[in-house]
């Protein structure tokens, strides 16, 4: 994806490493990352389980402490990032709250930063649309299928139109056919919203057709392998799974996967 | 209709209470049976029939067991056909009685939602304050309830309140139980939801905390107001003057009208039935308003 104007980096780490101490000792969950997102890029953390990808979006987002290093978002610290309500951010589980309607639900985050009433109306009506859940407005949680609770928590993340989009596996709980639906829909509604978002994932083809970047982690201690430069043609659909130049990048993502894992045979 | 009979709740209950019944009528008999010999033998009465000895044992009129026809038949004198204001009605005595569980049960959900927000909110309150929630149910309520009759007597405070002060003493435990767990109830997920949106503790405890712990209040509710119930017979065995079905028990107790104590003890658990009743239809009111699925 080709950015106009200037290139403004939007999170920048360096050195950012993570230690939890357990009773079993220190586990290293981030080890020296450093890297560069910048305005509007789409970028991909994939990585075996234990690679830190999600500790890392979760520090990005103020929700865990580096313990090393130092990171800024917009030029400021996660916290005040999140203070200031800079990103929005969408679980691996939809965390749709029980007791409140669909629309209800994606209104909350704009109940607690004080939008008006009509404003509020306005936003969930366009929030619904933008998902494709027009006419849900009034349903509960319950009433919805996996792939419809996880597009309304992603309107949700969007109600209140933060630059930044953090992706927590979102649509790793889902089935392949309603994943690919959705990968393609979060493609089209990146292209309309040009937000900066950060998915972590481990399927390597959710990771190649959505991203301009992607950023191959191998775990104990967490760290960067690898970073691969993806420029598909931002019309792409999924068709574009089957051809050379979509499968070389999967494999070298495939490739960096594999070096960075530690397999005990 | 004869499906739902059998497959419904309708005839297992009548089949349990066929089955008490049967159980209850021979008790009445074995109980009552010494007391039915004196009565003949006083009469000088030597010869009776096996079907003479039953009838007697179930119609006495202070038996150690009274039958359930024998209470049907009380209930019946004391609620439909003696005037509700009157002293002999339970009509009346079950309307004091409610009253005064009812205030209870309001100050003690009150008191107990007030503990349960401190005691989640302060964490030096939960270690300091939860002990004595806990140790304030080890004491018998019935040594406790003369005591804070005579206090808030000092007071002056009279009538109803002592009595209510009384059931809020047993009812606000559950609810302080109850919501704490409620309250603490939000997995880590939608805590750090509402972190994302900086929220402060106030949006987290009223867009949170508080709707996910009705579920764990409505189930406390029904524990709390029968709970107020037996504080406040409690109370009214002590504080008799004002009447209520505690007072009756007492009465009864005074002079041996066994059939009174019973009837009573009926009303008393009729009245529970119909508050837990009340409870159950608000919990369901209100969790269809929030979503739950029917």
């Amino acid at each position: 994806m080709v950015q106009s104007g200037s290139v403004s980096p939007v999170i920048e780490t360096s050195d950012l490493s993570l230690t939890f101490e357990t009773g079993d000792g220190p586990v290293h969950a981030l080890s020296d990352v450093s890297l560069t997102i910048n305005k509007g890029e789409f970028v991909s953390l994939i990585g075996p389980s234990g690679c830190g990808k999600t500790t890392l979006l979760r520090v990005i987002a103020d929700l865990e402490q580096p313990t090393q290093g130092s990171i800024s978002i917009n030029g400021i610290s996660p916290h005040e990032a999140r203070l200031k309500r800079a990103y929005g951010y969408v679980f691996q589980a939809p965390a749709l709250y029980p007791w409140r309607t669909i629309g209800k639900n994606i209104a909350l985050p704009l109940e607690i930063m004080g939008f008006s009433k009509e404003e509020r109306a306005e936003r969930v009506r366009k929030g619904l649309e933008l998902v494709n859940l027009t006419g849900f407005e009034k349903k509960f949680p319950w009433q919805l299928s996996g792939g419809m609770q996880q597009r309304a928590s992603i309107a949700r993340a969007l109600s209140f139109d933060p630059d930044l989009l953090l992706m927590d596996e979102p649509f790793g709980a889902l089935d392949e056919i309603v994943r690919d639906k959705l990968n393609e829909q979060l493609l089209r509604l990146w292209e309309k919203t040009q937000k900066t978002v950060v998915f972590v994932t481990h399927s390597i083809p959710e990771a190649v057709f959505l991203s301009t970047k992607i950023i191959v982690m191998s775990p104990r201690p967490g760290k960067i392998h690898d970073v691969i430069d993806c420029n598909f043609p931002a019309d792409r659909t999924l068709d574009i799974r089957e051809t050379p130049e979509f499968l070389d990048v999967a494999n070298r993502v495939r490739q960096g996967l594999r070096e960075g894992h530690s397999y005990v045979d | 209709m004869l499906t739902s009979l059998w497959y419904g709740k309708t005839l297992p209950v009548l089949a349990v209470c066929a089955v008490l019944a049967v159980f209850w009528y021979a008790g009445s008999i074995w109980l009552n049976g010494d007391m039915q010999r004196d009565a003949f033998t006083n009469a000088g009465k030597t010869e009776f029939t096996a079907s003479e000895f039953i009838a007697g044992t179930w119609s006495q009129e202070r038996p150690k067991l009274p039958t359930p026809g024998q209470i049907l038949v009380e209930l019946n004198k004391t609620v439909l056909e003696t005037a509700p204001t009157s002293k002999r009605s339970l009509v009346y005595h079950g309307s004091v009685t409610i009253s005064a569980t009812l205030l209870g049960f309001l100050i003690g959900s009150l008191l107990g939602m007030g503990l349960a927000v401190l005691v989640v909110h302060v964490k030096s309150l939960d270690r300091s304050l939860m002990p004595w929630v806990v140790a304030s149910q080890t004491i018998p309520i019935i040594a406790l309830a003369p005591m804070i009759v005579v206090i808030l007597n000092q007071f002056d405070i009279t009538g109803i309140v002592p009595k209510a002060v009384i059931a809020a003493y047993l009812s606000f435990f559950p609810v302080t139980v109850g919501m704490v767990k409620g309250l603490r109830s939000p997995d880590p997920l939608q805590l750090d939801l509402m972190r994302t949106y900086s929220a402060d503790r106030l949006h987290t405890f009223l867009k949170l905390r508080v709707p996910a712990s009705v579920p764990f209040l409505f189930a406390s509710l029904k524990v709390a107001v029968a709970a107020s119930l037996v504080g406040t017979v409690v109370a009214e065995l002590t504080k008799s003057e004002d009447g209520g079905l505690g007072a009756r028990l007492l009465a009864g107790s005074y002079y041996g009208q066994t059939i009174q104590i019973w009837s009573a003890l009926f009303a008393a658990a009729a009245c529970a039935w119909v508050l837990v009743t009340l409870v159950g239809l608000a919990d369901r009111l209100v969790t269809r308003a929030m979503g739950a699925r029917p």
